[in-house]
């Protein structure tokens, strides 16, 4: 009964979602109040339904229901609660449901808290969410039914894929939507204004929360999965250029270009279409990646199971949102001009640099992700385009970035005084030159290039402090003073210092795990002692243990360090009889310097295995947990920034001449 | 849908292989080679797993080309001999960072054209900036008036 | 200028999306590598007869000579399409009168043997390929694969996975009967 409930209330919210598409798009056009005003109760009702369709389907994977062909195909009755509950998300129509309500849930974020929109703006940007809405609810309905039933009902379910069990993952889907469909709203405030034809930096000033809290979530849900792939795929590994990586990384890069460029439209007019056209691209990068992700178009390790039917229907969605949007831009972007002035020498110049070198490094893994398909389709011929491609092209336009970001937040609007910048900059440059030798003094080994980052990368750090400094007139002023400028200074600066730090920090953390990682790969039988890092690791030999949906062999490491107990280790190695598959647990000592990480395999030599030996993989990676402080500060900042009074929704209006200049420089 | 099925039926195949990426016995006594082996595994591509290198991967294939590999450099090949076998055996898709050649010119010099545009157009709006500038070029005397009326107003509004 | 460089997001967004269309053909299979072995003489390898196998051995030498195409089969006890493909290769020698040579990549010598025994063997040849590294130069993904190989010893046609349905079948008698015709330059 719950499942077909479920499935009426997505009936429902798509037939909300029909009203919703043209009632206050007409209204707008008429004048007609009442009309416009609908779009408030009916994205709440659609964000209802789909919230009870939701709520339905998790229903059915909590109780174990199966009589849906989903929880049989994803679930298992042994399985842990919170899986359970993760399964929910775990299939391509449980995450397409998921899709569909973060969607409506951003729609009726801004019916609920946008009372500061003019109704004629907010009336159109929610009628081309629910065009969205539309179009997804109904591949939902027509294809992807996740509330089919089996009959007759098997036994047991199938079980969820092992390696997804596992707390990171389960919340990385919804971290990784929030942010991906988040820039729908966006997307949605853009065409609106297209459609209006006016933009202004009040409008930017009412994206930018919105994009904020997008790119927020975008930020952690990356993280949170790169931190997954770190410790459960069992080889230490954080990043691997893989498409499906890929398309959560675009949106990313150009969310960030639009975040900054937003920055620009909002303080000084200018920027205006490139705004826009940024706010339409990074949605439909975050459309793309829904795309290749369903539809088999490339090969990857994570992909869902594929159906080039069900690509044909994103692909249509595809073409009707981002073929409409831009001709839509195409058509109105040239009559966007003006705005404010400024030099080449000027916060605006800076943040266009900050700008060409995202859109460009976005445009080149977006290029190097897709190339197989083109070379294919024009000549046949299959290439690879892997990790070290997208090394040798993104790391250079990052190192600029990241110098420019060290630059950047000096320079005033209009014009800068950049002699004045570059004596403040001095001594940073010093430190940063000082921290890169100090590092190949004590490291001795492994490329320059990662010296040369490492200063750039400490570069970045000082300066951000630096400006930050300067801003509250440390050192300049008695402590309590400046302690009340830090006070009285806007969250979003704040914000900003924050994240800016978080990148350098992440940075050190992306050096330092590649360039200065060491690695051990050996039998071991009980009582063998491997060295690594200054570390002894003995190992005690292997234990069967039983888990809820699993059996596992578990290995104990005892580590010390000169002859000092540290801690012990205990590498898994899981097998699922359900699912069929075993799962690799790795172990790890995670402390700031770095991790210690171990884990276990059987081996493959037969004769080793025999003699009751053990494969283990022991890794020391320095640095690497400051990738995930660095990626939790820059969420940090975006949230300070997010909480700003100034962009608290309900603070701007529209100015009848835009030009909020007098704000100081951030 | 027939090449899912397919493609589950050569996974199948390789299944009995499952290991662990690099394994001990593997391992070069030498270990300026082994670095190099390592080096050359990472942009060698497993033929069975989707867009994983041989050095990560646990395929039986994978783990025939990281011996073969090994191999080729005890018996003295370099770095760029040990690719080209595999290349030659492989084709091009082997290869994780494609090879500088005509069908590859467009991957590799796209980074540069897509910087060379953007910069060709922020220069121009920079250009198109100064000219509005000079256009509307204020005396230093009416600036600073516009910025001290934007002071107060500003002084009023906290 | 400026309505142009407007209108070049949604051209670049067109070409994309008929890349994509193109992309989303069914017939078409992301995972499948072309041989680079097609069209270019057979490898060379010589590889020793199975232990306790009553068939010689294999190497290049052998695959040459003959007017007519040969199949050459990569296969392997522990593989389980293997053994579906048998019968279907099997009909082929026996039916059609193909030769056929075998490679048994990494295999166990009793183990083969057991199979051989219990299933037959239909092949002419066989070539123990312990370490894999003959599979290496005939540049293979996984077992079964089977090529067909003209008289002079050029590679004509690789199919990966077993030979097993009508589809698959019919695929790999048209590549045959035109590898029958072959003659020389490109098929």
């Amino acid at each position: 009964m719950i499942p077909e409930i479920g499935q009426f209330a997505l009936a429902l919210a798509l037939g909300t979602a029909l009203v919703q598409s043209v009632l206050p798009m007409l209204g707008a056009a008429r004048g007609n109040a009442l009309w416009m005003r609908s779009a408030r109760s009916s994205s709440i009702t659609q964000l209802v339904f789909i919230g009870i369709a939701f709520a339905a389907l998790m229903h059915a994977f909590v109780v174990s229901d199966f009589t849906v062909a989903n929880v049989v195909e994803n679930s298992h009755s042994l399985k842990p609660m919170l899986y359970k509950i993760a399964g929910t998300w775990g299939s391509h129509e449980g995450s397409l449901l998921l899709w569909v309500l973060i969607l409506a849930a951003f729609g009726a974020g801004v019916a609920l808290f946008g009372s500061n929109i003019p109704d004629a703006l907010k009336a159109r940007t929610l009628s081309v969410q629910a065009w969205i809405s539309t179009g997804f609810l109904s591949f939902l309905l027509l294809t992807s039914n996740p509330f089919e039933r089996v009959f007759p009902p098997p036994f047991d379910g199938n079980d969820l894929n092992p390696l997804l069990q596992d707390v990171g993952l389960a919340m990385h889907p919804p971290l990784l939507y929030f942010g991906y469909v988040g820039f729908s709203i966006v997307f949605s405030f853009a065409v609106a204004a297209l459609i209006e034809g006016r933009i202004d930096a009040a409008w930017a000033r009412w994206v930018r929360p919105w994009t904020l809290a997008a790119w927020m979530s975008l930020t952690a849900g990356i993280a949170l999965g790169s931190w997954w792939a770190y410790y459960e795929l069992g080889w230490g590994g954080w990043w691997f250029w893989d498409p499906v990586e890929n398309v959560s990384f675009m949106p990313w890069l150009l969310g960030t270009a639009l975040l900054h460029s937003a920055i620009v439209t909002e303080k000084r007019d200018a920027f205006k279409s490139w705004t826009i056209l940024l706010a339409i691209l990074t949605f439909s990068l975050s459309l793309l990646g829904t795309f290749i992700v369903r539809s088999g178009l490339l090969t990857s390790v994570h992909a869902f199971a594929v159906d080039p039917e069900r690509g044909l229907y994103i692909l249509g969605l595809l073409g009707v949102s981002i073929g409409g949007s831009l001709t839509l831009y195409a058509w109105r972007a040239p009559a966007m001009d003006g705005g404010g002035l400024f030099t080449p020498v000027s916060r605006e110049a800076g943040l266009l640099i900050n700008n060409l070198l995202l859109a460009t490094a976005t445009g080149t893994v977006l290029f190097g992700t897709l190339y197989p398909l083109f070379m294919e389709a024009l000549s046949g011929d299959k290439v690879s385009v892997g990790s070290p491609f997208f090394n040798a092209t993104f790391i250079p336009m990052m190192l600029p970035l990241v110098v420019m970001m060290g630059i950047g937040p000096f320079l005033s609007w209009k014009r800068a005084d950049l002699k004045g910048v570059f004596q403040r900059l001095r001594f940073v440059a010093v430190l940063a030159g000082l921290a890169g030798l100090a590092t190949w003094y004590v490291a001795r080994g492994g490329p320059v290039l990662a010296y040369l980052s490492v200063a750039i990368a400490v570069w970045l750090l000082i300066a951000s402090l630096r400006e930050w400094f300067v801003r509250i007139r440390l050192l300049d002023v008695p402590l309590l003073e400046a302690m009340r400028r830090a006070r009285n200074l806007p969250r979003a600066a704040h914000g900003m210092t924050l994240a800016h730090a978080g990148l350098a920090i992440a940075m050190l953390g992306f050096i330092g795990s590649s360039a200065w990682k060491s690695e051990e790969i050996v039998f071991v039988q009980p009582g063998s002692v491997i060295k690594i890092a200054g570390f002894d690791a003995r190992f005690d030999g292997v234990e069967r243990v039983r888990g809820p949906n699993y059996i596992a062999d578990r290995g104990a490491l005892t580590i010390s360090r000169e002859g000092e107990f540290v801690t012990t280790l205990y590498p898994e190695r899981r097998s699922y009889p359900v699912a069929q598959s075993t799962t690799t647990e790795s172990a790890i000592r995670s402390t700031l310097a770095g991790d210690l990480y171990a884990s276990l395999a059987e081996p493959s030599s037969e004769t080793a295995a025999d003699q009751g030996a053990w494969t283990l993989r022991i890794l020391y990676e320095p640095l690497v947990n400051l990738i995930w402080i660095g990626a939790a500060m820059l969420f940090l900042g975006g949230g300070l920034s997010l909480s700003d009074r100034r962009l608290r929704v309900g603070a701007p209006r529209r100015a009848s001449r835009s030009e909020p200049v007098a704000t100081p420089a951030e | 849908m027939k090449w899912i099925s397919l493609a589950a039926a050569i996974m199948l195949a390789a299944l009995p292989f499952t290991a662990h990426a690099v394994e001990p016995d593997e391992i070069l006594d030498d270990p300026g080679l082994e670095a190099r082996a390592r080096e050359i595994s990472k942009d060698l591509r497993c033929v069975v797993c989707q867009n994983q290198d041989i050095d990560s991967s646990n395929a039986g294939v994978a783990r025939d080309l990281r011996l073969l590999v090994r191999e080729r450099l005890v018996a003295g090949d370099t770095d760029a001999e040990v690719i080209e076998f595999v290349r030659a055996r492989y084709g091009d898709f082997v290869l994780l960072k494609p090879p500088f050649k005509p069908g590859t010119y467009a991957l590799w010099l796209a980074p540069a054209v897509l910087f060379l545009f953007g910069a060709g157009t922020a220069i121009v709006v920079l250009r198109n900036n100064r000219k509005r500038l000079v256009a509307a070029k204020l005396s230093d005397e009416d600036e600073r008036m516009v910025a001290e009326i934007l002071a107060t107003e500003k002084g009023d509004k906290s | 200028m400026k309505r142009a460089v407007a209108a070049l997001p949604i051209l670049i967004a067109l070409v994309f999306g008929a890349f994509f269309l193109w992309g989303l053909n069914p017939d078409r299979d992301p995972n499948a590598i072309p041989s680079v072995l097609i069209t270019q003489s057979a490898p060379d390898f010589d590889l020793p007869a199975i232990e306790g196998v009553d068939v010689p051995g294999l190497s290049r030498r052998d695959l040459t000579g003959s007017a007519e195409p040969v199949l050459v089969n990569v296969f392997a006890s522990w593989c389980v399409p293997c053994r579906a493909e048998h019968a279907v290769l099997t009909r082929m020698v026996e039916r059609d009168g193909v030769r056929l040579f075998g490679i048994n990549y990494k295999d166990k010598p009793e183990d083969a043997r057991a199979w051989l025994e219990n299933l037959g063997n239909p092949y002419e040849r066989i070539g123990s390929d312990l370490n894999g590294r003959a599979g290496i130069e005939w540049g293979i993904s996984g077992v079964p694969e089977t090529f067909i190989v003209a008289g002079d010893g050029t590679v004509l046609y690789r199919y990966v996975g077993p030979v097993v349905g009508a589809e698959a079948e019919e695929k790999f008698a048209t590549a045959l009967a035109q590898a029958r015709t072959w003659k020389g330059g490109n098929p």
